[in-house]
């Protein structure tokens, strides 16, 4: 019997340090996710992010895993974010005559936007007492990740913690996004596109992109010119304000 | 071209974007100015190739899984969050539904204005 055990324990420690369980794990995960999103009738509180997120975290915690040793799985699911951006220029092409017509509103409405976001979270942690860490860690959480840690770098925040405020507020705008649109009645699949490709980065492009393609291409190209747009504006701005 | 061969231009631009903004110290990130080359291609073929459409699509139709391993980061900083979870839950939800309303709510009335100018008294 004990033999048994010593033999399930064996394959654990075989198959937990391979990347193929971690990456399996983060699959399946993501499957729960979509399965419990789908059922609930595409329920936008039920983000499949959140809960693959939620499973995986407690998972790791119960097995006391490293989030190293997942990540030598996971990376491969990560690595593909480059490609997938790359990619982003097919629907933008697609509706590459709809922007064109609104470019001049588009530039405005995401500098705009870019400043909310960054103005509206440092205030209010500022007012809630936050720390100092978390205030500027928290000034690039719209942008998308790659891009907020470079900015959280050079305003002498921490990156990784920036990283979690992103993927928070991404989760956030892909749930609460459709909610506060239709409360405000804006219907117009570019604008909506654009607000939750400015708020909430990729994650807001991905859940856009599988409502409606006018959004998610309005969507994915928020993101990048957020991207931009904040990474000239926010170290502008703190050399002035601090 | 084959998919394998879409796949290949998709990463190469990708790489091409990267040693840009290296070499250049830009803080924009590699794939964005990999998707403004892939875009310049597309342009120039004047069509979006049945192939790259596949891979393209098949990505992006995907692209929340691909956010699950840096999601789960959030286990590196449990406890800072424990600490700090007023300022940051208050501050995420309101300046993200603040961020939206703005941003949409800006771009519906300048696409009106726009309208209204390009189309008097209609």
């Amino acid at each position: 019997m004990s033999g048994e055990v010593a033999e399930l324990r064996d394959i654990w420690v075989y198959l937990s340090t391979s990347p193929l369980l971690h990456l399996t794990l983060t699959l399946l995960a993501y499957q729960v996710g979509m399965t419990i999103y789908q059922k609930s009738g595409l329920n936008p509180l039920l983000n499949p992010v959140l809960i693959a997120v939620a499973v995986l975290v407690t998972i790791l915690l119960v097995t006391g895993t490293d989030y190293s040793v997942y990540f030598e799985g996971a990376q491969f699911v990560h690595f593909l974010l480059g490609p997938a951006t790359v990619s982003l220029a097919i629907p933008l092409y697609r509706q590459f005559e709809t922007v064109k017509r609104a470019g001049g509103a588009i530039i405005a409405s995401i500098i705009a936007g870019s400043m909310t976001a960054a103005a509206s979270a440092v205030g209010i942690a500022w007012m809630l007492g936050g720390s100092h860490d978390l205030l500027l860690s928290i000034a690039p959480k719209s942008v998308t990740a790659p891009v907020a840690m470079g900015i959280a770098e050079r305003l002498g925040g921490l990156p990784s913690l920036t990283a979690v405020m992103v993927i928070l507020t991404g989760i956030l705008g892909a749930s609460l996004g459709p909610l506060i649109l239709n409360l405000l009645r804006i219907k117009d699949w570019k604008a909506r596109g654009l607000a939750i490709g400015t708020a909430s980065h990729g994650i807001g492009t991905a859940r856009a992109l599988n409502i409606n393609e006018v959004a998610g291409a309005f969507a994915g190209l928020a993101m990048g010119l957020n991207a931009l747009a904040t990474a000239i504006l926010i170290p502008a701005l703190w050399q002035i304000f601090k | 071209m084959t998919v394998i061969g879409y796949l290949t231009a998709i990463l190469c631009c990708q790489l091409v974007g990267e040693a840009f903004v290296t070499y250049l110290a830009i803080p924009v990130p590699g794939p964005v100015v990999g998707m403004v080359l892939l875009f310049i291609g597309l342009l120039i073929k004047g069509h979006v190739p049945e192939n790259l459409a596949k891979v393209g699509d098949t990505l992006l139709n995907n692209l929340s899984l691909l956010f699950v391993p840096a999601g789960v980061g959030v286990m590196l900083h449990l406890s800072l969050l424990a600490d700090d979870w007023l300022p940051i839950s208050v501050a995420l939800v309101i300046s993200v539904l603040l961020t939206i309303a703005v941003t949409g709510g800006m771009m519906v009335l300048l696409n009106r204005s726009a309208k209204n100018n390009a189309e008097p008294g209609s």
